[in-house]
């Protein structure tokens, strides 16, 4: 079940609001990237995820950990228990700067 | 490096820097890590922050930390879609010293807090990752960090890694957590004129308002949203259990776009200038979540602990609270030069006998119990909503008539008996 939500401000919007200081590489990783394929019809990671760090292109999960939150939705709620989830590099991720 | 502390407190947030603060006024030598480029640039609150158990920290806190507003009124807002029954207190007694709880932003007060930690001795290490705690002889005997030749040495470890707590569960002192043990927050300050705020709020000087907002809010998932006043910004959010989202495939911000553009709340942001955008979790399983916190060398504190009470938005309070007990610990068991899992646990002892432990079994069963019924949220605050209007809308009917048709509207007599019950169980559940 979808719920009826109208449409708000694009995620893009609000990304943009939040410093990052991204790391060389990605500190989420897709453990086995069939099980996305193949045993994961709903693909919960590209809707719950807060920043859509997650998005399915086709065949493969595109992985943008460059605006993570680093919140740790993904690991948890990861049907698949699919995502290796580590903190990036010290200083690297993002930066709050106010809340 | 391979430098030895007498103590390694990992996180500098609420729990992690009053436990290094208290360790370091003691005359402890303590290294406070933190894995951000500064402390508070990870950590996301609402944001309240109570007074008292601040204050048992520092005495006068407020006089000189960076708080926006004393709160001196809290809202609580049933919401249905475009009504809201709404219950208030406001009381100028917390307008006043020693007031009862602040608004504060997070990334100011987590350095302020940070730099008295370090104004009293601590060192404090940013931009630095714990990876591991470094385990010898079944103790806990430091951790490995991302720096180069990055191991460090110490008596103990104070894990105040926040909500996800790596390090403890590579331990093994809890397992993964579960989508409905978490509640994912997302939320967004919005820069405000503040003679706006205080206009809208009706507010005089620099006082403050929060605002709660249960039911449609969540599209009935379990949660809140919230709107809290700050100095000249607004903080907006909306909270709802991982479990929930999955469940109805709601995406959090499109979410909280909702609750800016209903028409009950529409309104007291219209002209805000969105600042910054934030996601975090929070741990909402309470006491039945709660991990082992005690190992040989080695305590956990604050959020990592799972210490929120999410019925009353409690949670930096109960964290700073942990980690000054988990100090106490440490402290005794300098004294007794004995750092086991056996000496430490007067840590686990005082925490469950204190108000964190206390308010922490009072809900255990609260959380659980409103995510498995979800007729509170998606059923009876609608109705209260229809109860109210019926009741106070003037149309020639006279007030018995009025009572009788709401008595009719709420249901056959077996869904009475089922709404009478679930109340009993709620209260059951909070009491």
């Amino acid at each position: 079940m979808m719920a009826e939500l109208p449409k708000g401000q694009s995620i893009e919007e609000k990304q943009y609001l939040v410093r990052f200081k991204a790391d060389t590489k990605s500190h989420l990783h897709v453990l086995d990237a069939d099980i996305c394929a193949t045993r994961c019809p709903d693909k919960l990671c590209t809707i719950f995820c807060p920043a859509e760090v997650y998005k399915w292109e086709e065949v493969r999960m595109h992985v943008g950990y460059e605006g993570c939150h680093e919140c740790g939705s993904c690991r948890i709620g990861c049907p698949h228990e699919n995502i290796r989830w580590e903190y990036p590099k010290g200083g690297h991720g993002i930066i709050f700067r106010l809340a | 490096m391979a430098e030895k502390f007498d103590v390694i407190v990992v996180g500098a947030g609420p729990a992690g820097t009053a436990c290094a603060y208290t360790l370091a006024k003691a005359g402890v030598n303590v290294l406070l890590i933190e894995r951000g480029e500064y402390p508070g640039s990870k950590n996301v609150m609402g944001g309240v922050l109570y007074r008292k158990t601040m204050e048992d920290i520092i005495p006068g806190f407020y006089k000189e930390a960076p708080l926006e507003r004393p709160i001196v009124e809290q809202r609580f807002m049933m919401m249905d879609k475009e009504s809201a029954l709404t219950f208030s207190y406001k009381g100028l007694e917390w307008a006043q010293e020693p007031y009862n709880n602040f608004t504060v932003l997070r990334a100011k007060f987590d350095q302020w807090f940070a730099d008295k930690a370090v104004q009293e001795g601590a060192l404090l290490l940013n931009e630095t990752v714990a990876l591991e705690c470094i385990v010898e002889g079944g103790k806990v005997v430091g951790v490995r960090t991302d720096r180069p030749d990055g191991d460090v040495y110490a008596d103990v470890v104070v894990l105040a890694d926040g909500v996800n707590s790596l390090l403890a569960k590579s331990l093994g002192f809890h397992k993964e957590l579960r989508p409905d043990e978490v509640a994912l927050a997302v939320m967004e300050v919005l820069k405000l004129d503040r003679k706006i705020i205080e206009d809208r709020f009706n507010l005089e000087g620099d006082n403050g308002c929060t605002i709660e907002i249960f039911g449609d809010a969540t599209k009935g998932i379990l949660g809140t949203a919230w709107l809290y006043t700050n100095k000249d910004s607004l903080s907006i959010g909306v909270g709802a259990m991982l479990s929930g989202l999955i469940k109805h495939k709601i995406k959090p911000y499109q979410l909280l776009d909702y609750v800016k553009n209903h028409p009950m709340i529409r309104p007291y942001i219209q002209g805000g200038e969105q600042q910054e955008y934030l996601a975090h979790l929070i741990p909402e399983g309470g006491y039945n979540s709660m991990p082992k916190i005690v190992g040989n060398g080695v305590l956990v504190v604050g959020d990592a602990a799972q210490l929120v009470n999410a019925i009353h938005r409690e949670g930096s309070n109960l964290a700073m609270a942990s980690g000054v007990m988990a100090a106490e610990a440490i402290l005794a068991a300098r004294q007794a030069g004995d750092f086991s899992e056996k000496t430490l646990d007067s840590y686990r002892v005082n925490l469950l006998q204190s108000f964190v432990g206390q308010d922490l079994k009072k809900y255990k069963d609260a959380t659980h119990h409103f995510e498995k019924y979800p007729q509170y949220f998606e059923k009876y605050i609608p109705m209260m909503n229809r109860m109210a209007s019926q009741m106070f809308t003037v149309d020639g009917t006279s007030k018995w008539e009025k009572q009788k048709k709401i008595w009719r509207e709420i249901g056959t007599a077996g869904e009475k008996w089922r709404i009478a019950r679930d109340l009993m169980n709620a209260w059951r559940v909070i009491k």
